[in-house]
């Protein structure tokens, strides 16, 4: 550690620690231009100059790039400093008589006009004043050096080689976020804080992925990030206090082996595009489910505020239930979670914007522990329900005053009337539906679907978390629509059953199985596409096909299937059926 | 004294007889090591001939083709008596053949068929005195096996050289087989496909195709570029010489000794490949193949547990 006096303040820092460092450490402030804490002292610009005491006296030196030296005494606002400071910020005035930064620092200093006048005068208040920040940020940081001080003297400027295009550039913006005047503008808008569905790209190249990421921790986005396109800048890594950040972590695959699987894979929804009807993504104001849920999200695009496309908050507002589902057309099946998220944007919308409300339902399913209290308080806030389900959305009318307004017709089932609804939001309160993977899903875990698309489970009633392949769960939307409670109960059911198999320690099988009798086996594979467990492999080394008679369940359908005869089934050969028979026929 | 052998065709397309003469200078080996002392197809034996020998004195007969009227019924009885083994060669005498696809219909259907408008064969015809007299035109072909004991059989349309030679060593060895052994290889056809490791673990398909509508890729699996081949029902020991020549195989080998059906087990295959459990898209892949009977029973309808076509 050295010890130095500054301005009769006497601190200890470490050595190589500047004197402009150890001032702000001080609380001492030092004007600066040609500094940038990421980027190595450049001494230009003589605006941070103090005096230090030295065995012939006083020296002025730049603070920025002067090291602490023990028993140093130093002095950052003494008559003379102030006189240097001053007249470096005169000389530039002279040049650049309208750069904020320089009439601040001159405020600052009292200076109100220079003495001097300029042949170079440049009055525009986004000069750019030579303080090099740009080019050392394009070589030390980013380092690619596209940029860099052309000519000598007066003529002194910064450009690209020639002054053409460069290819160097990788358009990262650096010179522009270090440019203390402005002078190099980057056209890119700067995301930073705006929601991620204004954006086409993450919107720095270190970013959080969601508000509520979990886990909250933010990643490198390759494609962005400076240091993935010229090996330089790292600074993430220098402000990172505890040293989080890693550029060398590449993507890897993790092989684990495990004797049990939940499958959780969860549901898409339904996309309402097809249902020209109800004029999704045709007209403005109409919107699904999850986007309204984006909408009255706090970290939303609008700040959890109920708005129109036109930034207004809507007047009344139709939701629209069972789009998608229980629809001969689409699905047959109810998605079981439409109503109550319905009821609670009826709840929401009119809380945040004061809309009138429409329900437009086919059946009220407030089926769940303190759903139809729920809908009971809806309905007593003054929500509107029409039990009908809706024809058509369409545009209310072309003149100014309607513009945008939309018009809901429906019947209204319970007075027995057409109606038409004009409203300037629709919620589409679409489907849940499988997920687009879960064919592929389903045939590597060997799980079989029902009629709707969804996991099957053992049995609905006794086994509903169990498979038909033993070791492999399923919990959740996976398995067919649910809320919430629904899910959790479900997944700490399977979670139970799996701790069981678990502290058991081993599983039970049927002695009833199959087997490949390998001398037989031509390597065919016939059995290992039909096996509904999974349990049939092919040995390559061999070539014979498998059975793992832990997975097989002795269904026997290999064994019927094998063009050659080479399976056997356990307790069912050919020979023992054939004696069956003949004793039962034989008279 | 060499041991005494014949040769007989019945319902056969002649292909048998070829494959035997395809044995090319291994032929002069067989006729050193034998006596031919009946074969139609090219030495001049007549059937009182063989009437005139002892019971039991020849050592083989080799049959092929089906039995399809009572003419071959009777030259195939009389053989059997001669005999000490009969020799079931290729699959028309091994399972019915392709003779056998008469089943899908009779004789008054085949003759109304053949003879539409013309004169069609009578039986018995006399003229002047003089009478002229045709075998009896059976309803139903059956494999050789239906009427009279067969020892053995020698599998494929035709067999291939190899497997004579293989099944003639077999019979003039020392060992003998156990009787009703089909002397070939017991496993199915793709344990000897030169392009078994290209077929997929979980083979599932949307389509099927037939030879005419495809430029086959020469070294991927028939069977996953969705032609169907039977490779995995039909016994190996062709050496699969049509997948070599990019055609896939129709099972003319028959099945492994474990099936009773070759049919139904090859239809199995094809069917365990079908992706869908929609009935109407099931139906729409199936419509691939329009002739099931032809495709799946080609070579073995007459020994199935089909037999033939319901009669009226």
């Amino acid at each position: 550690m050295i010890r130095l006096t500054i301005d009769g303040k006497t601190t200890e820092v470490e050595r190589g620690t500047t004197l402009l460092h150890a001032a702000r450490f001080l609380d001492i402030k030092i004007p600066t231009l040609c500094y940038h804490p990421l980027i190595k002292p450049f001494a230009a610009c003589r605006l941070c100059v103090v005096e230090v005491k030295r065995s012939w006296g006083m020296e002025l030196v730049p603070s920025c790039h002067v090291a602490c030296q023990e028993g140093m005494e130093v002095s950052t606002g003494s008559s003379h400093v102030l006189a240097a400071r001053r007249l470096v910020l005169e000389l530039m005035l002279a040049r650049w008589p309208n750069v904020p930064i320089l009439r601040k620092y001159a405020a600052e200093l009292g200076l109100e006009k220079p003495r001097f006048a300029s042949p170079l005068r440049d009055e525009r208040e986004d000069a750019c004043i030579l303080c090099g920040l740009c080019v050392r940020a394009c070589d030390e940081v980013v380092g690619a050096s596209a940029i860099s001080f052309a000519e000598r003297g007066i003529g002194r400027r910064v450009a690209t080689p020639f002054n053409l295009e460069s290819e160097s550039c990788i358009a990262c913006g650096a010179c522009a976020l270090v440019c203390p005047t402005s002078y190099i503008k980057f056209e890119a808008e700067d995301h930073r804080g705006k929601p991620p569905e204004f954006l086409l790209d993450p919107n720095t190249a270190i970013y959080m992925p969601t508000a509520q990421a979990v886990p909250k921790v933010p990643s490198i986005d390759r494609d962005s990030c400076i240091h993935f396109q010229t090996g330089g800048c790292q600074k993430c890594v220098e402000v990172c206090e505890p040293g989080a950040v890693n550029h060398k972590m590449v993507d890897e695959e993790i092989e684990v082996e495990v004797g049990q699987v939940l499958v959780a894979i969860g549901y898409d929804t339904f996309d309402p595009t097809p249902m020209a009807q109800y004029a999704y993504g045709r007209l403005d104001n109409v919107y699904t489910g999850l986007e309204v849920e984006r909408m009255l999200n706090s970290t939303g695009p609008t700040g959890g505020r109920v708005l129109l496309k036109n930034g207004k908050p809507p007047r009344a507002v139709g939701i629209v239930h069972c789009v998608g589902s229980r629809d001969e057309n689409y699905h047959r099946y109810c998605s079981r979670v439409c109503c109550m998220y319905a009821l609670k944007f009826a709840h929401v919308v009119k809380e945040r914007s004061g809309a009138e409300i429409y329900n437009f339902y086919i059946d009220m399913r407030a089926f769940g522990k303190g759903y139809e209290e729920f809908y009971s308080r809806v309905l007593n806030e003054g929500a509107n329900v029409i039990r009908g389900k809706v024809a058509e959305v369409v545009q209310a009318g072309w003149s100014k005053q309607k513009e945008g307004a939309l018009l809901l017709r429906c019947e209204d089932t319970l007075i027995g009337r057409f109606r038409e609804i004009p409203v300037d939001m629709v919620i589409l309160c679409n489907a849940i539906e499988p997920r687009r993977d879960a064919e592929q899903v389903g045939r590597l875990f060997g799980l079989s679907r029902s009629p709707d698309g969804f996991f099957l489970e053992r049995h609905p009633k006794l086994d509903p978390v169990a498979t038909m392949t033993d070791g492999i769960f399923v919990a959740g939307c996976a398995q067919g629509p649910k809320d919430i409670p629904d899910v959790v109960a479900q997944a700490c059911a399977a979670a139970a059953r799996m701790m069981a198999t678990i502290s058991k320690g081993e599983v039970e099988i049927d002695p009833v199985r199959a087997e490949v009798m390998e001398e037989y086996c031509s390597g065919c594979r016939v059995c290992s596409a039909l096996c509904p467990y999974s349990a049939i492999s092919y040995v390559a080394e061999r070539k014979v096909s498998q059975v793992n008679s832990a997975l097989c369940k002795g269904c026997g359908t290999c064994v019927a299937a094998c063009p050659s005869g080479a399976m056997t089934g356990y307790g069912f050969t050919d020979r023992q059926i054939n004696a069956e028979l003949e004793g039962v026929l034989a008279v | 004294m060499k041991p005494k052998v014949a040769f007989y065709w019945c319902a056969s397309c002649g292909g048998c007889e070829e494959a035997v003469v395809d044995l090319d200078e291994k032929i002069l080996d067989v006729a050193n090591a034998v006596d031919i002392v009946f074969w139609p197809v090219a030495l001049d034996f007549k059937e009182h001939d063989v009437e005139a020998m002892p019971d039991g004195s020849i050592l083989a007969s080799f049959i092929n083709g089906a039995i399809r009227n009572s003419d071959q019924l009777k030259i195939a009885k009389l053989l059997r008596a001669k005999s000490q083994v009969v020799v079931a060669f290729g699959v028309c005498a091994q399972l019915g053949g392709i003779p056998g696809l008469a089943n899908m219909s009779d004789a008054k259907g085949i003759f109304a068929e053949v003879y539409r408008d013309g004169v069609a064969p009578v039986r018995l015809h006399r003229e002047n005195g003089h009478s002229l007299s045709l075998p009896e035109f059976f309803d139903t072909v059956v494999a050789l096996d239906r009427v009279i004991d067969v020892d053995y059989y020698v599998p494929g349309c035709p067999p291939t050289p190899k497997i004579i030679g293989d099944a003639l060593g077999a019979l003039l060895g020392s060992n003998l087989p156990p009787k009703g052994t089909v002397l070939a290889p017991d496993q199915a056809l793709c344990e000897q496909c030169p392009r078994k490791d290209t077929r997929p673990e979980k083979l599932l398909l949307k389509e099927l195709k037939r030879v005419h509508q495809v430029v086959a890729d020469q070294q991927t699996c028939l069977l996953a570029q969705g032609l169907a081949c039977l490779g995995p029902a039909t016994r190996a020991g062709c050496e699969a010489m049509c997948i070599r020549g990019n055609m896939p195989c129709t099972g003319c080998f028959g099945p492994t000794s474990r099936v009773r059906d070759f049919g139904a087990k090859a239809l199995s295959a094809i069917a365990s490949v079908i992706d869908s459990n929609d009935e109407g898209e099931i139906t729409r892949i199936l419509e691939a193949l329009p002739d099931p009977v032809g495709t799946f029973y080609r070579y073995s309808l007459p020994s199935s547990l089909l037999g033939r076509r319901r009669m009226e």
